[in-house]
């Protein structure tokens, strides 16, 4: 065992952050050698919330694992289950309804919306700004209440099933999202105008925990992470899955590679966000929300692997099957493990006041890290 | 992937077994030539794999399997990759001195199946807690007399 408490052979001085530490949003557990002030080291501890996801999913069948999978990255669940769903779906060579497929990308991006404002509130409520976090609960409430008519639950919805969605469309919900996008639309401005113009904000942002290109792409970083730093990297462009290779969206790329580069490209990708559901939310197609599928799934022998964009980055899911109604092996390539062992590259160097900004922007989620 | 990429993949990688009907390019190495080229894979001009983004491990019961999933930014094309690993004894090189993202992956990887990574330089559990070497719940054979979870 390491020493985690006291001072280093190096004469360092160690300490905790975590696993109990409000800025770490969960049971992360960094052990911390400092110089002065200076951070000489950032070795991360995992597996406090470890729940072996990856174990149970090859007892569980095909219908039943993606239930699992909204546990794990539990803010955007939607997309963890649209993942797993496109896998099954790529081993059974199932084609999927155009209806559905629009409510899964309405339904993917305003998950992306909900996300990234808790985020946002989450970030500035780390860098002493109270405020802001009862603003984006307020904006964030309204999303998840219009997830809870439609799918029955706020968080965990477990609404994407192998074929298309659980259920169609509750008859309020074109309404609702447009209300929500007018008021939305306001609001967002007045979050530039609340933190993203303010002078000390953007002191403690800017040039803290600095990331090139070069090791965003080593490091394996993807999602607002990977394209603060300039590497252009969207999924939905590169590989696209459902209907986004026929929307008209921008990828939001920035090249300082700091702080308030990540920033910038999560604010920038609500907006985005915002033009898809506007694309969409008029031009639900009528027709089936699932493709008639048997009711036991078996998945031919071999190995499908899919990838989606979640709010956090690059998610994906390999399913190595036998040929059975269980798969044999699952892994899921979750954003937030390769985000995270960037940060020690990214916060070397400076002081621990800035360890708090940069873990901040890089937005991570521990159930996620954790699986 | 172009045809004319696979073309140049299949006389670069010599010894190397390809897979039929896959989605994705696969191909499985020689233990022996692995480190070489894969490192290869990563600086070659027309190759240039410089984002590993998955690695992972299968228990064939009989044998491990090591996955890797590379691609490459700049021309946006993927590769899978493949290693035969020995059970009972599972030596494999390491990989992270080519990709910094291997390093966190062959942690995971260690703990989860046992797989000893050679010349990697942190090679210490992460997940797992502290003092519980030896057992791989990965593995199909794990057992675990308290906590086992049957669904």
């Amino acid at each position: 065992m390491q020493e985690t408490i006291g001072h280093s052979a190096t004469g360092d001085l160690v300490i905790n952050v975590g696993p109990q530490h409000p800025a770490t949003h969960g049971v992360l557990h960094l052990v911390i050698h400092l110089q002065g002030e200076t951070i000489t080291k950032v070795e991360p501890h995992l597996g406090y919330i470890h729940r072996s996801i990856e174990k149970m999913c090859e007892s569980l069948t095909y219908r039943q694992f993606i239930y699992v999978t909204s546990r794990m990255d539990y803010l955007s669940a939607h997309i963890n289950n649209l993942a797993c769903a496109l896998c099954v779906e790529k081993g059974l060579g199932v084609e999927i309804p155009e209806r559905a497929q629009v409510i899964r990308v309405l339904m993917s991006e305003l998950t992306r919306i909900a996300s990234h404002e808790l985020w946002w509130g989450a970030m500035a409520m780390d860098l002493g700004a109270f405020t802001p976090f009862f603003h984006a609960f307020r904006e964030r409430e309204s999303i998840n209440d219009i997830m809870e008519e439609t799918c029955g639950a706020r968080l965990t919805m477990n609404y994407m099933v192998p074929g298309g969605v659980m259920m169609d469309l509750h008859p309020n919900f074109q309404k609702r999202v447009k209300d929500f996008l007018q008021l939305y639309k306001s609001k967002i401005d007045e979050y530039d105008e609340m933190v993203t113009g303010n002078i000390i904000f953007q002191n403690r942002m800017k040039g803290v925990g600095y990331l090139s290109k070069e090791d965003a792409i080593s490091f394996g970083c993807s999602g607002p992470t990977a394209r603060a730093s300039g590497v252009s990297c969207d999924v939905r462009k590169w590989y696209p899955y459902e209907i986004y290779s026929k929307l008209d969206f921008e990828e939001v790329i920035e090249t300082g590679g700091d702080s308030l580069a990540r920033y910038m490209v999560r604010i920038r990708e609500m907006k985005e966000s915002i033009r898809i559901v506007e694309q969409l939310i008029d031009a639900i197609p009528e027709g089936p929300f699932q493709a008639k599928t048997k009711a036991v799934l078996k998945l031919p022998k071999g190995e499908f692997y899919q990838q989606v964009e979640t709010a956090r980055g690059e998610l994906g899911v390999y399913i190595v099957s036998e040929g059975g109604t269980t798969p044999y092996r699952i892994k899921f390539r979750s954003p937030g493990f390769s985000n995270l062992s960037a940060l020690e590259t990214m916060v070397k160097g400076s002081k621990i006041g800035d360890l708090v900004a940069a873990m901040g922007t890089l937005d991570l989620v521990i159930p996620d890290i954790d699986r | 992937m172009t045809e004319e990429v696979i073309a140049y993949l299949k006389e670069q990688l010599k010894e190397a077994t390809w897979e039929e009907g896959t989605a994705w390019p696969t191909v499985a190495l020689q233990p022996l030539l692995f480190k070489e080229q894969m490192q290869l894979l990563r600086s070659d001009g027309n190759l240039q794999f410089d984002y590993l983004f998955n690695e992972t491990c299968i228990d064939w019961k009989t044998h491990l399997t090591m996955v890797y999933h590379l691609r490459s930014m700049q021309y946006k094309h993927q590769l899978v990759i493949k290693l035969a690993v020995d059970r009972n004894q599972p030596e494999v090189p390491t990989l992270s001195d080519v990709w910094q993202s291997a390093n966190f992956l062959e942690r995971e990887v260690y703990e989860m199946f046992g797989v000893n990574f050679i010349g990697h330089p942190d090679l210490r559990l992460l997940i797992l807690p502290d003092g519980w070497e030896g057992k791989n719940p990965l593995r199909k054979d794990f057992e675990d007399p308290i906590n086992m979870i049957r669904l």
